[in-house]
């Protein structure tokens, strides 16, 4: 069966030309770089290169890219490291809609007995500047808000908080692994001092990430060993996968374009027919700052883990914030805290495109899904009387 | 993805029995669209008294529909003695198993069968009305006694996947804790620990606080001294870190309190007094 992948914001294909890329070091290019050796040597020249080329995706220096093995430890060295740095500074600020990344570590922090400020959203999951602005004190250690949300796409107005927590003179770090690549990011122009990625989100490898640290910004390693990463980040180098990070980062860089165009328009194509194809949806978060790549649509009175395994069987992948879907019993917190409400919640999918998406794959879905949306309404008991539940529960 | 046996992927896939059953003997809604699943079964007898006609709905995810389509075929020709008498062991059965976190569909299921039976003898469920212990999915006292019962839960976490109980903000766990303790100590027919005497309990506190929670807190460079015992109010101060920690009252409340309450009794509240 063939599939259609529409489900870029959990993983991405690696791009042909960046696995051919990382082939070499597999086998016959197998030497450590940290070796004195030629035959290690050339591979740190190598990885040279793609330090390079994350950097120039990013408008960075190369020296502040730190190689990390995932998104979720870029994160965590963040946090702790302005922590472990600024020791008499308390509290924390972040938003109630970050990735489990942060958002798991936060209760740990409150826990060890940081003062924790989650910021909440709107119901179109945008964030209110000026109370964020209340939220920094001489006591905050570091600021980290998403970049763009991974489950509805919105995109967080991370530049003009960056300048705000520097002009306290407070750190600011971005989880920004779902925005890299997907929008221009020039960190010359802003005042970010740390950001995540992520190698996998981006078509490289998965186990593959990287932190930026802006030159001048104390830092503490979260890994302790060799000197590799100038000491910042110890343990033997990933080489295969951070040089096909490297190249994935260039490629972005050319496609960032198609990514705005090409890609906003399906997704845009998707979002518009499936609405106007299917009463009782809608669409989640802010519909104008949002990723071109994706779409959180509820569809009222049914089961998101259902519309997933229902279009399973047509090769369709996406996600959804259901319950069901999660492990826990209830709907995704991101949905939580923009208060959509359950009914709507428990429907939520997620579609998320990529540059190998076609028109013929998004007319496909076009026309397949709402089909699967009304087999499962004929299941449902609320679809009949469904006008006057919504009401209650959005009023 | 979860591992769902075949037969719930046919009975997902293929819902048997669906939609609601015209001028019905039995009919039930079970569930809430909040709550992520609800069920509404409906049957007619024939002239025998056997289910001639049985019809469901069901808002929910692939194992909760296949649940319900399972119960209707198994109960399809049964009189209501028969059909009173399926278990939702017996629906998880039917499908080949389910996922552990998934035994609360077959649950469901059960307690939409036993309220459509009872609709048709026009009487109230039996038992299951009662204090309400979760309030985010809304179950009661009684039913998560029935689990504990029935299926010889010990864990929280247990309870959780057989009602969702406990699932939501969590913040009734320590209220299931205790129900599965006096459930399971009425079950070996004596009590959960012996009644202590008030001079016994302060020694068993006094013992507690020595031998397990003191050295926990030196670890960390804290410390705590008893000052008082009044009642099951246990009055303590802290000591070195601790007296700093601005997370001090959780470890009161998730260590202290929580080891003094399994090791001497459930009853016990810690709080803190100024030495």
């Amino acid at each position: 069966m063939t599939v259609i992948y529409l489900d870029n914001n959990a993983t991405t294909q690696v791009d042909p030309e960046v696995l051919e890329a990382m082939l070499p070091y597999y086998h016959e290019l197998y030497g450590n770089p940290s070796s004195m050796h030629t035959f290690g040597g050339q591979v740190g020249r190598k990885i040279r290169e793609a330090r390079e080329q994350v950097a120039n995706l990013l408008g960075a220096a190369p020296e502040e890219i730190i190689f990390t093995s995932c998104g979720t430890e870029s994160d965590n060295t963040a946090i702790r490291s302005a922590l472990a740095t600024f020791p008499d500074k308390r509290h924390i600020v972040t938003t109630r809609v970050e990735h489990p990344a942060i958002n798991a570590l936060v209760p740990r922090l409150a826990k060890e007995g940081y003062r924790v400020t989650e910021l909440p959203v709107d119901g179109q999951g945008r964030l209110d500047l000026f109370q964020y602005d209340e939220a920094l004190t001489h006591d905050t250690a570091i600021v980290s808000m998403m970049w763009a949300n991974n489950e509805t796409g919105v995109i967080f107005p991370v530049e003009k908080a960056a300048a705000m927590a520097r002009n306290k003179g407070i750190l600011f770090h971005t989880d920004a692994v779902q925005a890299v690549g997907k929008i221009p990011i020039d960190l010359k122009q802003n005042s970010v001092d740390m950001l995540s990625l992520s190698g996998h989100k981006l078509h490289a490898a998965k186990g593959v990430g990287a932190l930026y640290v802006r030159k001048g910004t104390k830092f503490s390693p979260f890994l302790v060993g060799g000197h590799q990463e100038k000491g910042r980040r110890g343990g033997t180098e990933n080489v295969p996968s951070l040089i096909g990070l490297g190249l994935a980062c260039q490629l972005a860089a050319q496609r960032l374009n198609e990514e705005n165009t090409k890609v906003k328009a399906l997704r845009d194509k998707l979002e518009s027919e499936l609405l106007a194809r299917i009463p009782n949806s809608r669409v989640n978060g802010d519909r104008v700052m949002r990723l071109p790549n994706t779409s959180n649509i509820s569809f009222e009175f049914i089961e998101g883990e259902a519309i997933l395994l229902m279009i399973n069987e047509m090769g369709i992948c996406a996600s959804s914030g259901s319950a069901c879907t999660s492990g826990s019993l209830q709907p995704s917190h991101v949905l939580r805290a923009m208060g959509v409400p359950f009914t709507m919640a428990h429907g939520s999918i997620r579609f998320s495109l990529s540059v190998s998406n076609t028109e013929k794959e998004i007319d496909y879905v076009i026309e397949k899904f709402p089909l699967i949306i009304e087999k499962l309404r004929a299941l449902s008991p609320y679809w009949e009387v469904g006008a006057a539940i919504c009401a209650t529960v959005e009023s | 993805m979860w591992e769902y046996s075949d037969k719930v992927i046919d009975h997902f896939l293929k819902p048997r029995n669906v939609g609601e059953v015209e001028n019905p003997d039995g009919v039930a809604l079970v569930g809430n669209i909040a709550c992520g699943d609800a069920l509404k079964l409906t049957f007619k007898l024939d002239d025998n008294g056997r289910i001639q006609e049985v019809g469901f709905k069901t808002f929910g995810c692939a194992s909760a529909i296949a649940s319900a389509s399972a119960l209707t075929e198994m109960i399809k020709g049964m009189t209501i003695e028969e059909a009173a008498k399926v278990t939702d062991e017996d629906i998880a059965n039917y499908l080949g198993g389910l996922p552990k976190e998934k035994i609360h569909c077959s649950v469901m299921g059960r307690e939409a069968l036993e309220k459509a039976i009872a609709h048709y003898k026009g009487e109230s469920v039996p038992g299951l009305e009662g204090e309400v212990i979760c309030e985010c999915f809304g179950v009661t006292k009684p039913e998560i006694e029935r689990v504990v019962r029935d299926h010889g839960l010990k864990t929280v976490e247990e309870v959780t996947n057989y009602t969702k109980a406990g699932g939501g903000c969590g913040g009734c766990a320590d209220k299931i804790q205790e129900i599965i303790d006096q459930v399971r100590a009425a079950a070996k027919g004596a009590p959960a620990r012996p009644k202590l005497t008030n001079l016994q309990k302060i020694r068993l506190i006094e013992e507690t606080i020595q031998r397990e929670i003191r050295p926990a807190l030196q670890q960390d460079g804290g410390d705590l001294e008893l000052i008082d015992v009044v009642g099951n109010r246990v009055l303590v101060s802290t000591r070195g870190a601790c007296a700093s920690c601005a997370a001090a009252q959780l470890t009161l409340k998730d260590f202290v309190e929580a080891k003094l309450k399994e090791l001497v009794t459930p009853e016990l509240r810690v709080e803190e007094v100024a030495p």
